[in-house]
């Protein structure tokens, strides 16, 4: 039989592999694999060899959570934001106020108050601002932010201004595990938070309106001609974003027991964006790299020089940028196409 | 009388001082294959831009099956059957061709309103994105990142895109362009096979391309329609020549 003319069969058998390959491509991008339990391992793996360390591991934890409220919207849906800690400062105030007002200390409630305050702010924020990309929109974020802690020091007798909110003492959690001055019980409180979170956010990228997101991300053009509600979908990842980094900053009040104001300032958000890029964004795993290494390299470049360890930073920084687009993880990732956890989605 | 799928009554549109779109009429019946040429700055691609909403027109009406869509927005346009093509690409680069299709099916059914389901489990987009790629003979390359494809490939994944939304009302913004000569025939193929219902709007440079193709041809020179009519009539016009003409001229001065 000539090659060049397979028969009518054949052809047949082609086309209904090559639906099937692509049927099971689209499948498998979200399966889970071996590899993602390796963070996890690798968490629980520190809190019996580092115990003196817990106090640096929850913060870690806290700050993984928040970077990976804002890979949702800066890696998947290509937002650019110089305001995040907004969103952190209004979980952290949600949470920290129910027990010193309200009287109300149940752990698990103080997360979903810091989550709902934060998500309504979010939610009002993001309809105005998100028309908007680009400079303007850093400038935006920024400014709201700057305006929300301004905002906070002008009703000095509800926050307490600069000096904050001392004395968060939260119950024990689900009524049974009190907290040690090791924060063991933080980190592990911190951790199943973080596992939620992730599993959350990790079906949202994968899902259809996961998949709008990324394609905000990779063209508004096209998704304003396919006829897309480019705004709602925007206003509502920024919704859940906000909402997230409104628990880790629930979370960060509950366990360090004092909030000040200074959770608004520039450098928190400056902070978790660095540690997104550094550890890659749209990638997920990216945020627990690079917060990983950024809380590490912080607390050990600081007992060298407590004044100039942005130095150490700054130079880390610049060195990912240059060497790769993707951060950290994202050059693991690509390596080779190596990666266990296969494409960004 | 049926209302002609696409009409276009008086349409206008300046940026500032500079006019666009100058008093410009048009009507297609439903299934028409009407071509839209001129030289380079007529206005075509402001017209795609102006019948889809991309861009808003100054005065002026557009009609879609007899019901003004001026208002409307972009989205809203879409909804109501409205497709177009790039003149340049627009595609998710680094989304595998599946994806970009996928996409555009799931925007047009509402799927992408789901954020607790996997993407890779809407078993209806996915069978009907196959579909789309299997007819235009892209299955082999499904799972490649878009910007992997060569250029003439890339082109007819911006048309699956476009098919996907199932329009009534096709604009083809030159849809050749960019792709070699030798690829050039993939492009036309696909394009003749169209689904006869679909009306299409057509930008094209090519001459061969717009006279095989198209029923009626449309003029547009700085904006304002110069004429309208068959492709016999179109290339009997004298005016229709010496704009051509005029522009060959110059371009074998540069």
């Amino acid at each position: 039989m000539d090659a060049n003319n397979p028969s009518p069969s054949s052809l047949v058998g082609t086309v209904a592999a090559e639906r099937a390959h692509a049927v099971d491509f689209l499948a498998r991008r979200d399966r889970f694999r071996v590899a993602e339990a390796l963070p996890w391992l690798l968490a629980m793996a520190a809190y019996f060899v580092f115990p003196n360390q817990m106090i640096l591991g929850g913060q870690t934890l806290i700050m993984i959570l928040f970077a990976l409220s804002l890979d949702l919207i800066l890696g998947f849906a290509g937002i650019v934001t110089l305001g995040h800690a907004a969103y952190f400062g209004v979980g952290a105030y949600g949470a920290a106020l129910l027990i010193t007002d309200l009287g109300w200390s149940e752990p698990i409630s103080g997360l979903v108050c810091g989550a709902v305050l934060a998500a309504i702010a979010g939610f009002l924020s993001g309809w105005l601002l998100l028309r908007y990309r680009g400079l303007a929109l850093l400038v935006l974020t920024l400014s709201t932010t700057i305006m929300l802690q301004q905002l906070g020091n002008l009703f000095r007798d509800f926050t307490g201004g600069y000096d904050g909110i001392p004395g968060i003492n939260i119950a024990p959690l689900f009524g049974l595990f009190d907290y040690d001055l090791y924060g063991h019980t933080y980190y592990l409180y911190s951790l199943g938070v973080l596992l939620i979170a992730l599993y959350a956010v990790r079906r949202i990228v994968y899902s259809p309106f996961g998949q709008a997101l990324v394609g905000l991300r990779e063209n508004v053009a096209r998704m304003h001609a396919l006829g897309s509600p480019v705004h709602w979908r925007l206003v509502i990842a920024y919704t859940i974003s906000a909402g997230l980094a409104g628990v880790a900053g629930a979370l960060f009040a509950q366990t360090n027991t004092l909030v000040t104001l200074g959770v608004f300032d520039f450098d928190q958000s400056a902070a978790v964006l660095m540690m997104l890029i550094l550890g890659g964004a749209g990638w997920l795993y990216g945020a627990f790299v690079g917060a990983v290494l950024y809380m590490v390299l912080q607390n050990e470049l600081a007992k060298i020089s407590p004044a100039f360890w942005q130095f150490g930073i700054g130079l880390l920084l610049i060195a990912v940028v240059l060497l790769s687009r993707h951060g950290v993880f994202g050059r693991l990732a690509n390596v080779g196409r190596l990666s266990p956890w296969g494409a960004r989605p | 009388m049926t209302a002609p799928a696409l009409e276009i009554r008086n349409l206008q549109k300046s940026f500032g001082a500079i006019q666009v779109a100058n008093d410009i009429n048009l009507a297609l019946p439903r299934g028409a294959r009407h071509a839209l040429i001129g030289p380079n700055g007529a206005g075509k691609t402001t017209l795609v831009n102006l019948i889809t909403g991309r861009i808003r027109a100054s005065a002026g009406k557009v009609l879609l099956d007899g019901e003004e869509i001026t208002s409307l927005s972009q989205a809203g346009r879409t909804r109501r059957g409205i497709a177009r093509t790039f003149q340049v690409n627009q595609l998710f680069r680094n989304l595998s061709v599946v994806e970009n299709v996928y996409l555009a099916i799931a925007e047009r059914t509402g799927a992408c309103n789901r954020l607790w389901r996997s993407a890779g489990s809407e078993a209806a987009v996915i069978e009907e994105a196959l579909d789309h790629l299997q007819s235009l003979e892209l299955l082999a390359d499904a799972c490649r990142p878009v910007r992997e494809l060569p250029y003439g490939r890339q082109r007819l994944v911006e048309i699956a895109i476009a098919l996907a939304q199932r329009p009534k009302l096709l604009l083809l913004d030159e849809p050749a362009a960019g792709v070699p000569s030798s690829e050039n025939h993939l492009i036309l193929d696909v394009i003749s096979r169209l689904d006869p219902n679909i009306t299409i709007l057509i930008i094209e440079h090519d001459m061969d391309v717009v006279f095989r193709f198209a029923s009626r041809i449309t003029v547009l020179v700085a904006g304002a329609v110069l004429t309208e009519g068959t492709p016999d009539e179109i290339a009997a016009d004298e005016r229709v020549r010496s704009v051509y003409l005029g522009e060959r001229r110059e371009a074998r001065r540069d």
